[in-house]
């Protein structure tokens, strides 16, 4: 359907995942500098510059499979692994996570302010390394163009275009459980309250004109809904108040349901200590993705010092070698312009995150 | 408002559920044999179910879109809806790809229209979208580049042909609406709504003429009906406004839903007419014309609403508005209600 679709799956389902990782590297107490070399490289290849021209032409969506695997890359872009059930487990999260913000998004529209909200959250990870920084604010600078003149019927194709790609999925996520915004039978809730989307007036009113256009009666309607007003427009600039919160971080620190995870801080190198969710399901989810950093425990023996010496031994030999590679063959290919057959839409994607 | 205008029924299963497209949901009553037909599009499929009036056989088909490749989503269909003419009944399909005619049931395909698709992708999409029966031998076909393709329906027979391409609409075509109050005496034979709000009013013929065009206001309509030779529009906004069809004067604007308008229908016997909105409601209202005064009111007569769902179809299972039945996204039901 709509082809100006790819790019705002691709950033939003990436926010997601970041926001994700950066909670397990936090709640894993792996020191702050690895931390931010794993975020800042896997941002780095997300941003990438020949990926995202790519990314930006008109396209259809890829199948669910090979997004994925664009996904599974990606999570691959730095020193971290994650086993097969860990990424499934991420892809899960990541996915149900943007359907609800797209069900949700008040007008079809705001699925731009979805999209500033993880670009904002992505910029603040980067902020203290100049040249991520900049890709990402090349970024911004591509989404202003490209989506900022379309027409309410054209985002709302889009939104179309994402909800049949998500449709049927239905995988419950406790977060969203817990916050009694998905229903146990893993539909969300949608509310018939709260404000209406900008642009919208609550239901209510009828308005009889005559010929001659002058209002010769109203009437006035119960609605059925708690409808409490009408949202401001959010800013659809590079910087500014977005007003949707859709597309914020829902794992950062603040939130109350977390903060036991994460209660150690970002630079010391305590024990994990014993985490009592409340609810036992959060923790088991994200407890496998944990995998991918504990994943490398299993050789040597059991203590807090081994992941991160692990982490260490890894970073220098191998981390190097394989971002070379990736990173290479992006700098290799410039100039070549990327062929696009029919049969291979996600090819060259993929091609160029596999770096083979 | 009458809280108890309409019950829930049994709902009825489909094979898949519906995806979120404007009008996903067509109904067709063939009374002489005592059944409904239901079609709701599925990504790109067509799920077709035949509801015998006792509730005691049902009867599912599904059709494919044409050229339709599992592993990629380029052959989506935008729609499927009956096209009722006098002597035969046409399942119009409209995809990415082109336009399907099916024979009443769906077992046999008459007619394909490809649609120019350009060699490389483009910015703007490619799809028809928007299906009406025109008095007695016409099938209309909106297309997204804002082109109306008319089609020349024979008594039988697969010899159906392009008649006329309307080139009037700058925007992509949502929906289009026949008169379906069934008088003659009606001028205005069809109303076409695009993207930006536009809406236009045709009369029918060898060579289809511009009665009016009305201007929008910058927001998509998704859904239109005429009946009676007034409009009824329902918009992104929410908002559903009536006009009259051949002079564009507004007879009413009603704040009806918090969210986009999906669907409207109306029973033309009655007056009746029903809106749907992803905000999970259903609201029917009365229309009253008034020829002396020449105006039109409009009053509310009932809200349903579908818990945790955003509607993407709804639509009367008779003239009279005696039931309706509803799609919602990610459901694979057809829910139903009749009056009590």
């Amino acid at each position: 359907m709509s082809s100006r679709t790819l790019p705002l799956l691709f950033i939003n389902l990436g926010g997601e995942m970041l926001y994700i990782l950066d909670q397990r590297l936090r709640a894993q107490n792996i020191p702050a500098d690895k931390a931010k070399k794993v975020m800042n490289d896997i941002i780095t290849t997300m941003f990438n510059k020949k990926f995202l021209e790519e990314l930006f032409k008109p396209q259809e969506l890829y199948s669910k499979k090979a997004l994925r695997t664009v996904f599974d890359r990606l999570a691959h872009a730095s020193i971290m692994r994650l086993n097969q059930a860990s990424m499934d487990k991420l892809y899960d999260l990541m996915t149900m996570a943007f359907k609800y913000q797209v069900l949700l998004c008040p007008r079809a529209k705001d699925i731009l302010l979805v999209s500033f909200n993880h670009m904002d959250a992505i910029k603040d990870f980067v902020k203290d390394t100049p040249s991520v920084l900049s890709q990402v604010d090349e970024t911004y600078r591509q989404l202003i163009e490209m989506y900022t003149p379309l027409s309410s019927g054209e985002f709302q194709l889009i939104r179309q275009t994402l909800l049949i790609f998500f449709q049927d999925m239905h995988i419950r996520v406790s977060i969203f459980l817990k916050d009694k915004v998905q229903n146990s039978n893993g539909r969300f809730v949608l509310p018939i309250s709260g404000p209406v989307p900008h642009g919208t007036h609550i239901p209510g009113l009828i308005r009889m004109f005559s010929c001659n256009g002058e209002e010769v009666k109203r009437l006035q309607f119960r609605n059925g809904g708690n409808y409490t007003g009408v949202l401001r427009e959010g800013s659809f600039e590079m910087f500014g108040e977005r007003v949707i919160k859709l597309g914020t971080n829902m794992y950062s620190v603040s939130r109350p349901v977390e903060t036991h995870m994460s209660g150690t801080s970002k630079n010391s190198a305590q024990k994990k200590s014993v985490n009592t969710t409340p609810n036992p399901l959060a923790k088991e989810e994200l407890n496998m993705l944990a995998r991918l950093m504990g994943g490398m425990e299993v050789q040597k023996p059991g203590n807090a010092d081994s992941v991160l010496l692990c982490y260490e031994h890894c970073f220098n030999q191998q981390a190097n070698a394989e971002l070379a590679k990736i990173m290479g063959d992006f700098t290799e290919e410039a100039g070549e312009p990327c062929s696009s057959s029919a049969n291979s839409k996600g090819d060259d994607l993929l091609a160029m995150m596999d770096g083979l | 408002m009458a809280s108890n205008m309409y019950h829930k029924e049994k709902s009825i299963q489909m094979k898949s559920s519906a995806s979120a497209l404007y009008n996903n949901l067509s109904v067709l009553r063939i009374a002489p044999r005592s059944l409904t037909y239901f079609t709701v599009v599925h990504a790109n499929m067509v799920n077709m179910v035949s509801a015998s009036w006792d509730g005691l056989n049902y009867s599912h088909r599904q059709l494919q879109s044409k050229e339709a490749n599992v592993a990629t989503s380029s052959s989506l269909i935008m729609q499927a809806a009956w096209c009722v003419l006098p002597s035969r009944d046409i399942l119009v399909l409209t995809s990415q790809k082109g336009i399907q005619m099916y024979e009443s049931d769906g077992s046999i395909m008459v007619y394909w229209h490809a649609l120019d698709t350009p060699e490389t992708q483009t910015a703007q999409a490619v799809f028809a979208r928007g299906i009406a029966a025109v008095r007695e031998k016409y099938i209309c076909v909106g297309i997204s580049s804002g082109s109306m393709l008319v089609f020349d329906v024979p008594i039988k027979g697969s010899n159906i042909t392009l008649s006329e391409v309307l080139e009037e609409h700058k925007e992509s075509i949502t929906d289009l609406a026949s008169e379906c109050s069934g008088s003659l005496e009606c001028i205005a034979d069809m109303v076409s709504a695009d993207d930006s709000g536009n809406l236009c009013v045709w009369k029918s013929g060898e060579d289809f003429q511009l009665l009016n065009k009305i201007p929008g206001f910058d927001m998509s309509c998704s859904s239109v009906k005429l009946w009676k030779g007034t409009v009824v529009a329902g918009y992104g906004t929410g908002q559903i406004r009536l006009y009259e069809a051949v002079t564009g004067i507004v007879h009413a604007e009603v704040n009806a839903h918090a969210r986009w308008i999906y669907s409207l229908d109306i029973a033309p016997f009655s007056g009746l007419l029903l809106s749907a909105a992803e905000d999970s409601l259903v609201r029917v209202w009365h229309l009253t014309m008034t020829p002396e005064t020449n105006s039109v009111e409009i009053v509310h007569m009932y809200n349903e609403c579908v818990t945790d769902t955003q509607i993407c179809g709804a639509k009367f299972c008779d003239g009279d508005g005696y039931a309706f039945a509803v799609t919602g996204y990610d459901l694979s039901e057809i829910i139903r209600y009749t009056q009590v």
